[in-house]
């Protein structure tokens, strides 16, 4: 085992040396001493404390401490001069194939530390991801496909709850009202503020305002300074009601009650009182310093009747706003998407396995729930069967990389895609997994007031609108060369996909063929 | 490439069927002789009240199956097998007609009323659904869809189309791409009064099936072709849309035309048709067109990937795949209309015959 490095020069003799296992970082800065000039920006810009500063023979150096690099980058990239780059800290192993060095690794950090293992993102496992195992149709000769570049390409969706015939729509305003008209099947997942900072979520807002799209509160409440967006958020009522006023039950979009997580199927939440800022505690409403806990069940819900109340309670509170009902990607979760979309929830958001979260314990994020793709199949297959699909429109979210996994889902059955990592990462970050340390260095999950304004919120804005713009661009290339003008006749058009190396079931429960047929 | 032809006298002037035999042989090349078809409305006056239905079988036994479940579940008031001339076509399957009622003992029974409509559609998809070897082609009242692997003219001789007298007709010519050589796949599609022949490929296919299936309709002609026959029985007869409504949602106007709609009545009907029907909205190149009872119409994509002609003259309306097969119907037309893409063109008998506009195409 590698030792911690050890600073004083001289050690005394009478001390024993304790090695800790586990206290050691598999990634490590290395600097290019050709080209550093000792200016100290990367020991600033570390907010893990991995890079100091030392002198040697007169000049100041970045020594790198081998304990918390965990691969951000953000050192690499604001390097002045470029000279430095993250390499992996890699231990020499002798391969064992159950003892492997994530498993290794785990027991010693639970051993150093004896908490539970909190990580960020969404799982890093190697469950199969069915979207790289689903590949597109094309148009080829009987059938054109059409260009985008020249026709029309239309990707405009509407949310909520629909009809099925004209004749079923007694008064026509009502029926409108009751919908959101999205300009592209996409939206921000919700991301809560104090999980993430102001500035992050500002710059969703200004896009989803600019872009015809929506966001997500999630279930932090709504800072002041973000009612002017409030046209086209979906406000979260969480089970620990932060920030849940008379106010807010007026200002939303849309309202979403929030059951369960992808990255935490379950289980509740928690942000220590040492995260609870003043605007985090004024949004909150909690007093300054206290933990925030969401407790695991809404307790107020306890059955499926009760989820009813609360959906019809929201609707009468709000004006009959859209409610949508967020859930995690669980085993049964057909029939419990059918018992939502029964007890009145306008829209259905499911999060699959791979969904994010500020901060969740590693062993329920890696080892609950079940992959987005399976469970956006089956919820959408079973809502036909029971002829309701009309009521409520799916929001399909957790582990959306590009456009392509949006328009699988999109064609698996999805009205709409919710990205929430892929904007983080458009804003710098490099899915280190420690957004649960509070000290994100890219400025994204944090609220310390220093490394928050890392983040400015013009160039977050900027990032995120061309990440949009692109997937959209991409989007309807795909739709083009599937010669569909309309995004409606790729909605849950599965002969568009085709399986590779897929069994059987695993086929028949995402309702595609396999390729070659 | 397909041929498609249509005549309609809106006096309900019956005629056989030699004119429309001309407008598509005329348009031969846009076939490669593996599928052609016919459907004639008026055809069978004396049996007018009663669900004509056709059944395709491979052998006899089939035959006899689907004429047992028929037996079963309605009143068989006439049947026999469809005169057809073979010296042509050798191989082929047999084709037999059966005019029936729903049996009243079985529809009153049901706990909630049942139309006969529904009851006879239900019926007509299981037998395709279930039955090895046969199927219903056509299963409307006073209507009867011909077809079968050929060219148009074969098909026409086979089926003895000269001694049919009709008031509507629908002819086809076909390029299979899909499924070369098997008779199911040849249009017209028929369901009830309705009768489509299609030109293209429906891009949609995959969202279309499920979304009929969800209302119990059964897709298993093998050809994407069908689901328009079913879109327009479940979105006219079960949802009671108007023919134009119906083209509207089959084919709709860019959601930026319908954000451009002046008047907002028109506009939030346009938007709640694209909403809710957005399953049912048929995508990729298509020229459609569909008989009723009381009427003749034909869409297009957006783009008009696929060609579509009208023709006025007289009391008559004709639409065809090429400018020259209107003239070979009726070389004396006063009118022919070039109709835009994403434009439909509605004859609807209901509207009186008189009416000049009724026939004009809809003007978006
Ligand atoms: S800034 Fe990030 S990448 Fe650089 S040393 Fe610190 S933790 Fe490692
Ligand atoms: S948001 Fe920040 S802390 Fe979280 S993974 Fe990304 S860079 Fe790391």
């Amino acid at each position: 085992m590698t030792q911690p490095e050890v600073h004083s020069s001289n050690p005394p003799q009478e001390t024993q040396i304790r090695p800790e296992p586990g206290l050691r970082s598999a990634y490590r800065p290395v600097f290019d001493m050709s080209v550093c000039d000792g200016c100290g920006i990367c020991a600033r810009e570390c907010s893990f404390n991995e890079i100091r500063m030392d002198t040697r023979e007169g000049k100041k150096v970045p020594v790198a401490n081998r304990r918390s690099c965990g691969a951000c980058h953000r050192c690499e990239y604001t390097c002045p001069l470029g000279a430095i780059h993250i390499e992996e800290n890699k231990m020499a192993l002798r391969p064992h194939g159950v003892w492997k060095d994530s498993a290794m690794q785990r027991i010693h950090l639970q051993a150093a530390s004896g908490a539970v293992a909190l990580t960020g993102l969404g799982a890093d496992t190697e469950v199969p991801n069915y979207f790289d195992q689903i590949l597109f149709n094309a148009c080829q000769v009987t059938n054109p496909s059409i260009d985008p570049q020249r026709e029309p390409m239309e990707t405009v969706t509407y949310l909520g709850r629909k009809a099925k015939s004209l004749k079923d729509v007694e008064d026509i305003q009502h029926f409108h009202n009751a919908l959101i008209r999205l300009r592209m099947p996409v939206v921000f997942a919700p991301m809560s503020y104090g999980s993430i900072n102001l500035n992050f979520q500002k710059a969703m807002a200004r896009v989803a305002q600019k872009k015809g799209l929506l966001w997500y509160s999630g279930e932090g409440g709504l800072h002041k300074e973000l009612y002017p967006y409030r046209d086209c958020v979906v406000l979260q009522v969480a089970s620990g009601r932060f920030g849940v006023s008379q106010e807010y039950l007026r200002a939303g979009r849309a309202y979403q009650i929030k059951i369960g997580q992808g990255a935490k199927p379950g289980i509740g939440g928690h942000l220590p009182g040492e995260k609870v800022l003043e605007g985090i505690s004024e949004t909150r409403m909690i007093p300054l310093h206290s933990d925030a806990i969401s407790p695991a069940p809404q307790h107020d819900i306890y059955s499926i009747e009760d989820l009813r109340l609360l959906i019809y309670a929201i609707k009468e509170a709000s004006g009959y706003k859209p409610v949508c009902v967020k859930i995690a990607a669980v085993h049964n979760v057909a029939a419990i998407a059918s018992g939502v979309v029964r007890a009145g929830a306008d829209m259905i958001y499911l999060d699959g396995y791979r969904g994010g979260s500020g901060a969740t314990p590693s062993i329920v994020r890696d080892h609950v729930g079940i992959p987005i793709e399976l469970a956006l199949a089956a919820v959408d297959q079973r809502l036909r069967d029971e002829h309701i699909r009309d009521q409520a429109s799916i929001v399909a979210a957790g582990g959306i990389r590009n456009s392509a996994d949006v328009m699988k889902a999109v064609a698996l059955g999805a009205d709409v895609v919710a990205i929430g990592t892929a904007c983080l990462l458009a804003c710098g970050c490099h899915a280190c997994q420690r957004c649960s340390s509070g000290k994100c260095p890219w400025g994204i999950t944090t609220n310390d007031p220093d490394l928050s304004q890392r983040l400015d919120v013009d160039w977050a804005e900027e990032r995120l609108t061309n990440l949009l713009e692109g997937w959209h661009h991409e989007m309807q290339e795909i739709m083009g060369l599937n010669g569909i003008y309309d995004i409606g006749s790729f909605r849950g058009n599965r002969l568009i996909l085709r399986g590779v190396g897929l069994s059987d079931r695993e086929l028949s429960i995402l309702g595609i063929q396999h390729a070659g047929e | 490439m397909c041929g498609i032809a249509g005549l309609i006298s809106r006096q309900r002037v019956k005629e056989n069927g030699k004119r429309i035999k001309q407008g598509i042989v005329l348009q031969n090349d846009r076939g490669n002789g593996l599928g052609a078809g016919y459907a004639a409305y008026g055809i069978y006056p004396d049996y007018a009240d009663l669900y004509a239905i056709h059944v395709m079988a491979m052998d006899e036994e089939s035959m006899l199956e689907v004429q047992s479940y028929l037996q079963e579940h309605f009143v068989i008031q006439h049947m026999e097998d469809i005169p057809i001339w073979n010296r042509v076509i050798h191989d082929h399957p047999l084709v037999k007609r059966f005019f029936v009622e729903p049996k009243e003992s079985i529809i009153k029974a049901f706990p909630v009323p049942v139309s006969e409509d529904n009851y006879t559609i239900e019926k007509v998809m299981a037998i395709n659904d279930r039955q090895e070897g046969a199927f219903v082609f056509s299963s409307g009242k006073d209507v009867g869809v011909f077809k079968g692997g050929g060219t148009p003219a074969d098909i026409y001789d086979f089926f003895c189309l000269d001694d049919y007298e009709g008031y509507t007709w629908l002819a086809h010519n076909r390029f299979p791409t899909n499924t070369p050589g098997w008779w199911g796949g040849a249009h017209p599609f028929n369901l009830l009064g309705w009768s489509i022949v299609h030109n293209g490929e429906i891009s949609s296919y995959g969202i279309n099936r499920r979304y009929l299936e969800g209302f119990g309709y059964k897709c298993r002609m093998q050809t994407d072709s069908e689901v328009v026959a079913y879109l327009l029985d479940l979105l006219i007869r079960r949802h009671g849309l108007t023919i134009e409504e119906a083209t509207l949602a089959l084919a709709p106007p860019y959601w930026a035309s319908v954000e451009r709609e002046k008047d907002p009545e028109v506009e939030q009907r346009l938007l709640a048709l694209k909403i809710i029907y957005e399953s049912a909205m048929l995508n990729g190149p298509f020229a459609i067109l569909a008989g009723f009872d009381n009427g003749m119409f034909s869409i297009t994509d957006n783009t008009k990937l696929r060609p579509m002609t009208v023709g006025l003259a007289d009391d008559y309306s004709y639409f065809a795949s090429e400018v020259s097969a209107l003239y070979e119907m009726e070389p004396g037309l006063e009118r022919v209309i070039t109709p835009r893409a994403g434009q439909p063109c509605i004859v609807n008998l209901d509207h009186g015959a008189e009416s000049r506009e009724a026939e004009a195409p809809i003007t978006r």
